[in-house]
């Protein structure tokens, strides 16, 4: 080979060494710096700004705790937090309950399994934005179900939660778990399959019924399905926004107005970006106090 | 909103944005307007504009934005078809005979009031009842001024009495329901009144609907006042000899009176100049305009609340949540008063 090539291939190994020991870095540095800066940095940020005077367009003045002395006055901020624990509390019990008898009926052996496992996940597929909607219908007071009954011979039939300020937080309730429910059917079945029929059998021949087998045996097997469950379940909660944008916008008035639909009527409609700040920096510290003790309690079990 | 937020502070703000009232002086008091005075100047904008929206359109007293309409927000619609199954044959003119007919309505199992879901409609209705019980006084000093003393006064907690009554006139499937979707149930017969600005005028039109025949027009019932509320172009700082220029001939564009007279045509509004003629327009809008010219003329000409043309929109926002609230639930006037002062004050506070 002549010299020139060898020299090539000297810095090439140069490069290739360089590259083994630093690739990772550098492929992972972009994603980092765009987590730094569009993650923790307006995180910062709108920490920053909601100790200022913003209003239409941010200010950089400080001016201490006045936006939050102003957000726990405004009695739509009680309504919004109120909302979301009744929302999350309500959707997570009522999704685990369904799912876990519709996986328990359907753990039966029973005929067309397959049917009726898509039928009950199928929810799922659509969109909150759909189901919103078509609830939305069904729950309309002279469109849906109370029309419908009411037709049926019952005129003295009435189902207006849709428009009753202290009812329309369960309709979004209702459905949120419709979605929502199939999902965690699908989960406890897979569960309920894993568990060994040794067992089942056993407590059979000991003389357990089936309610007992279940309760006492089964489901405290498949505990983990229950956490994995859970934390997907509190997180759409959480999260949700869209669903209630679609099914009443808030309404009736701001009765089912959630912590992050307030957010955006202060941000964007309002004016009112230091409040709006303050507000979402109530959200992430709420959602803060679950998340760090859970981590720190994981972080602890796995240097066990 | 966010993206004219964001090509702000981003240094390239859009030649022209279609915004209006407060929301034209907070963007000027940001010192992000520039000024059309010159056009204005030449072409004498003060003389054929009404003086209470010139205000609105001026910072500083240069005009930072040209004005396209001027909407009443303060009318009824009326099915004449309807109100004829009850024995009425004329729009009432008190809020007395208004409650009068709308009982008998109900009483025959027709929905006297259609009126949808969004807060803003129900603030839409509050702001013609707040003109119609308390007068063009009441509604400068309480709405406008945001004075204490009015806001707290008895003529507030009537206001909020008429509009409890109003409630009790809208049919339950209310949910979800646009203001389109409302005015198509005067149209189709299904509800006798609906209370809401002249772009309604555009859903009859474009079904076909003549005013006098198919469907009634009036002013609300509002002591000889007239709710404005009216669309402009903001005109941006923006650099570069084209741009500006560009400006310039969009503002002279907007305000001739050709383009105000094809515009408002098909919008259901009349043009903002009030040297247009009308011939080609509507009763209603020869009405609006008539209206319009006596309420200058008598001093009660009152900018609209609901349609965010009175107050920035943190103060709107306050009356916008309180009334909304107080429609939706059981809410005494009297809490309401109170809670509306309150809301005032946390907002006077930013």
């Amino acid at each position: 080979m002549p010299p020139p090539a060898r020299a090539k291939s000297a810095r090439t190994l140069g490069i290739d060494r360089f590259l083994e020991r630093w690739l990772p870095q550098i492929v992972v540095s972009p994603l980092f710096a765009a987590s730094l800066i569009f993650v923790y940095g307006f995180i910062v940020w709108t920490v920053y700004i909601s100790f200022t005077r913003s209003g239409v367009l941010p200010s950089y003045n400080l001016a201490g705790l006045l936006q939050y002395e102003r957000l726990w006055s405004t009695p739509r901020w009680y309504v919004a937090l109120q909302n979301l624990f009744v929302f999350s509390g309500l959707f997570i019990a009522g999704c685990m309950a369904i799912g876990i008898l519709l996986a328990i009926l359907l753990d039966q052996r029973i005929r067309i399994e397959g049917v009726i496992r898509t039928i009950y996940l199928y929810p799922m597929a659509l969109s909150f934005i759909v189901t919103g909607t078509a609830w939305k219908w069904i729950l309309n007071p002279t469109l849906g179900i109370e029309k419908f009954v009411q037709e049926l011979g019952f005129p003295g039939f009435s189902f207006d939660w849709l428009i009753d300020p202290h009812m329309a937080i369960y309709t979004v309730v209702i459905a949120g778990v419709w979605q929502s429910s199939g999902y965690v059917m699908a989960l406890f079945l897979a569960g309920l399959r894993s568990v060994d029929d040794e067992i089942i059998r056993a407590a059979a021949i000991d003389g357990a019924g089936p309610v007992r087998t279940y309760a006492t045996i089964i489901l405290p097997i498949i505990r983990p399905v229950f956490l994995s469950s859970i934390i997907v379940l509190a997180h759409i909660a959480i999260k949700s926004y869209d669903l209630v944008v679609a099914l009443t916008n808030g309404g009736p008035g701001y009765a089912t107005d959630l912590p992050a639909t307030f957010m955006y009527s202060f941000a964007f409609q309002r004016s009112e970006l230091g409040v709006a700040a303050a507000s979402a920096v109530m959200m992430l510290v709420t959602i803060m106090a679950i998340i760090v003790p859970y981590l720190y309690s994981e972080l602890r079990g796995g240097r066990k | 909103m966010t993206a004219l937020r964001a090509r702000v502070v981003a240094g390239n703000p859009p030649s022209a944005v279609q915004l209006k009232g407060p929301g034209i002086q907070e963007w000027a008091e940001q010192g992000a307007l520039a000024d059309v005075d010159d056009v204005a100047k030449a072409e004498n904008w003060d003389a054929v504009l009404p003086p209470v929206l010139a205000a609105i359109m001026k910072y500083e007293n240069k005009y930072v934005a040209a004005p396209v309409n001027i909407h009443r927000v303060d009318w009824i619609w009326a099915n004449p078809a309807v109100l004829a199954k009850v024995g009425v044959t004329t729009m009432p003119t008190t809020w007395d005979e208004f409650n009068a007919i709308a009982d008998k309505l109900k009483e025959a199992g027709i929905t006297p009031l259609a009126n949808g879901s969004d807060p803003w409609q129900d603030l839409t209705l509050w702001d013609v009842v707040a003109l119609g019980v308390g007068g063009a006084e009441f509604y400068q000093k309480a709405i406008v001024q945001l004075d204490p003393a009015a806001l707290t006064s008895d003529t507030m907690v009537k206001v909020f009495d008429q509009m409890r009554k109003m409630r009790g006139y809208v049919d339950e499937g209310f949910a979800g329901r646009s203001w389109d979707l409302a005015t198509r149930m005067v149209m189709n017969g299904e509800a006798a009144f609906q209370i809401m600005g002249d772009w309604a005028k555009g859903e009859f039109a474009a079904a076909g609907k003549v005013p006098g025949t198919d469907y009634w027009c009036a002013p609300a019932p509002d002591q000889g006042g007239y709710i404005l509320n009216s669309d402009s172009f903001v005109f941006f700082k923006v650099s570069g000899e084209d741009k500006v220029k560009g400006q310039k001939v969009l503002a002279s564009l907007v305000m001739s009176p050709s383009f105000q007279e094809t515009f408002n045509l098909a919008k259901g509004s009349i043009p903002a100049r009030t040297d247009v003629a009308l011939d080609k327009f509507d009763s209603c809008a020869v009405k609006s305009h008539e209206d319009l010219l006596a309420s200058i003329g008598n001093n009660t000409l009152v900018p609209s609340l609901s349609q965010e043309m009175a107050i920035p929109r943190s103060y709107r926002g306050e009356f916008l949540d309180l009334v909304t609230q107080f429609y939706n639930t059981d809410m005494s006037s009297a809490d309401a008063v109170k809670a509306l002062a309150a809301g005032i004050e946390r907002a006077r506070a930013q």
